[in-house]
């Protein structure tokens, strides 16, 4: 089984998200998604900003592929996936099914993000069928499910799970961010940038909950599957998704790729910080098992 | 302009009917639907009681089976299509690749209608499941604003439907994991959002406390009038805020009255009302604002005009008693 790094959720100043794609440049890290997945509103970087990034981190030896946006809502952002769509080089990640059209149409690969709803393997299979060469299991989907799904035929395609990180749990049309900082969605100021990690929500007893993103609402608690490795790879996972929340998560990958053990990446650790495993043992996805 | 009900057992599909239903919705009485609560819904018998009395009458049916087949079990989900296409059934409601591929291959005739649980938005998704399986008509996620809607109406290869009234869901639908994250099942793994068995009660110092899975949603004062629990519709601290507030959306219901020369301009096809899970009551009193409403409008649709006494009683039924247009409204966004 391999590392893979997701895309960036979170909306970072340009100079910082360079700085981090170049210590990625430097790491073992074999396969890197790249793109803005949220919000159209953020727009540090380009298209072209990314296409130079992508083309930096292939000539470090990188795979790369291009993440495309999750919630697609205004004409002009269905017009700009299908520019991303057919960059010409580059594979992308679909995270909508417009997505998936989009790359059908041209009769090129695509791999499945967690956000499209993959939930048996007829689905999957169809979906290979129209050139999905790998899929990220949905969050809320247990090592139960996975097994089921393969045990039937060794699939045709790759398995990739989301690892480390805090997990993407839902969309909205509402910017929870600008709402929260009273300001309007058409004129947020790009306000999320001000939250590297999201903005933590908390229950009226102190117990952390969410993290605002955006348009994103995610998990408060990080999910941690590190110690899930050996399972993973014997089951027939490909890749081990971290997905980066700050300049640490370059070094967790490398030494998650190093085979380093769990518990050695979890004492590194900061105390503040909740992890959680629940989806992975079909349980409640904030417990841990 | 079609006005489509929820009929969550058979009392409440003829109250919709009688009080001016042109179609009505309904699941099957297992998890196949995600309104999959205990004392609702039908059997294949009831079914067929439905649709007979439904076609009487010269209406429509939709059978919704909007979850995901789960591995090893997709035998309940393609035997609830069988079911549909040997009960007459008008339409299914669906949002599954290999439902939607089953259906269109063994029932070729069987219309089918893209539950909003595939959460498609974009004309790119819609190209792809009419390509694919021929869909008919797609449900819209409460995702678009107005503006939104309007564009995507002008390129569809199919019909429109949007929801009209009702609880508001505000996450893109078919993609929300809120609920299984803090009780370990959703609409789409589950068969519902925030499942009752994980709900609990408590009044402590004079405070109601609202807990899913025990994880506290809500802490309100005893008289304060709350609405279901559910993670989205909860009371939050944030790193900035001490103060409790409602971080995502208060309780408050989906009302689009104002809206419907919009939408008839738009060619939305058909208005669809949320609550299967609501009393035949609810039901008859939503069905029945919303068929005169619609009437006035196409009587006279340049004189249309929203009357304070139909958002008076749908406000009585609504979450928190209070209404909003949600994400069609931009300044909600």
């Amino acid at each position: 089984m391999k590392i893979s790094l997701g895309p960036l959720l979170y909306c970072w100043p340009k100079e910082k998200v360079i700085e981090f794609y170049r210590a990625v440049a430097d790491s073992q890290i074999p396969l890197v998604y790249l793109g803005e997945t949220i919000c159209s509103r953020r727009r540090e970087l380009k298209f072209t900003d990314y296409m130079d990034l992508a083309h930096m981190l292939k000539a470090s030896g990188k795979e790369v592929v291009i993440s495309t946006l999750a919630l697609l809502e205004a004409p002009s952002e269905y017009t700009e996936l299908k520019k991303q769509v057919d960059n010409g080089e580059f594979t992308i990640e679909a995270n909508d099914m417009g997505a998936v059209q989009a790359a059908k149409e041209l009769g090129l690969p695509f791999i499945c993000g967690p956000t499209v709803n993959n939930y048996n393997l007829a689905s999957l299979k169809k979906l290979h069928s129209w050139g999905m060469q790998r899929f990220v299991m949905p969050v809320e989907l247990s090592k139960h499910w996975l097994d089921k799904v393969i045990s039937i035929e060794t699939p045709a395609f790759e398995i990739e799970v989301f690892g480390h990180g805090f997990m993407p749990l839902a969309l909205s049309a509402r910017c929870f961010t600008a709402r929260h900082k009273g300001l309007a969605k058409d004129n947020c100021q790009t306000i999320c940038i001000s939250n590297p990690k999201g903005l933590l929500a908390q229950t009226q007893e102190s117990e952390p909950l969410l993290r605002l993103n955006g348009i994103q609402t995610q998990s408060a608690a990080c999910i941690d599957l590190s110690s899930e490795k050996d399972d993973m790879e014997n089951i027939g996972v490909d890749y081990f998704r971290v997905s980066p929340s700050s300049m640490s998560s370059v070094e967790l990958a490398d030494k998650l790729f190093d085979g380093e053990q769990a518990p050695q990446v979890k004492q590194e650790k900061s105390g503040s910080e909740l992890s959680c495993n629940g989806y992975w043992h079909q349980q409640a996805g904030f417990s841990t098992v | 302009m079609e006005l489509l009900c929820p009929a969550g057992n058979l009392a409440s599909l003829k109250t919709a009917l009688n009080a001016g239903a042109d179609a009505v919705y309904l699941g099957l009485k297992n998890d196949t639907n995600a309104r999959s609560f205990a004392g609702l819904n039908f059997t294949p018998k009831k079914l067929q009681q439905a649709a007979e009395y439904t076609k009487k009458r010269g209406k429509k049916i939709f059978l919704t089976i909007n979850t995901f087949p789960k591995p090893g079990e997709e035998k309940r989900w393609y035997e609830a299509v069988d079911i549909a296409a040997n009960t007459g059934i008008d339409a299914l409601i669906m949002a599954d690749l290999s439902l939607l591929d089953y259906a269109h291959s063994h029932y070729p005739h069987l219309p089918l209608h893209l539950s909003v649980q595939a959460s498609a938005t974009n004309l790119g998704a819609l190209k792809l499941y009419k390509e694919e399986f021929n869909i008919e008509r797609a449900v819209l996620p409460r995702v678009l604003s107005m503006k939104q809607v309007r564009a995507l109406s002008k390129v569809t290869p199919v019909d429109l439907e949007v929801f009209a009234f009702g609880s508001l869901c505000i996450m893109a639908e078919g993609r929300c994991h809120l609920s299984s994250y803090v009780t370990g099942q959703s609409p789409n793994t589950g068969g519902s959002c925030s499942p009752a068995k994980h709900v609990r009660w408590q009044e402590k110092d004079g405070a109601r406390l609202t807990r899913l899975n025990g994880v506290l949603i809500d802490k309100s004062s005893i008289d304060e009038q709350m609405g279901y629990p559910v993670v989205c519709k909860g009371r939050y601290t944030t790193q900035d805020n001490s103060e409790p507030t409602y971080l995502l959306e208060s309780p408050t219901s989906l009302n689009t009255l104002s809206l419907i020369p919009e939408l008839a301009k738009a060619k939305v096809v058909s208005l669809k009302i949320e609550g299967r899970q609501r009393s035949p009551a609810y039901v008859e009193q939503v069905t029945s604002v919303w068929r005169h409403a619609i009437d006035t409008y196409l009587d006279n649709p340049d004189q249309y005009q929203t009357q304070d006494e139909w958002n008076r009683a749908l406000s009585k039924v609504s979450e928190g008693q209070t209404t909003t247009l949600g994400a069609y409204e931009r300044s909600w966004q």
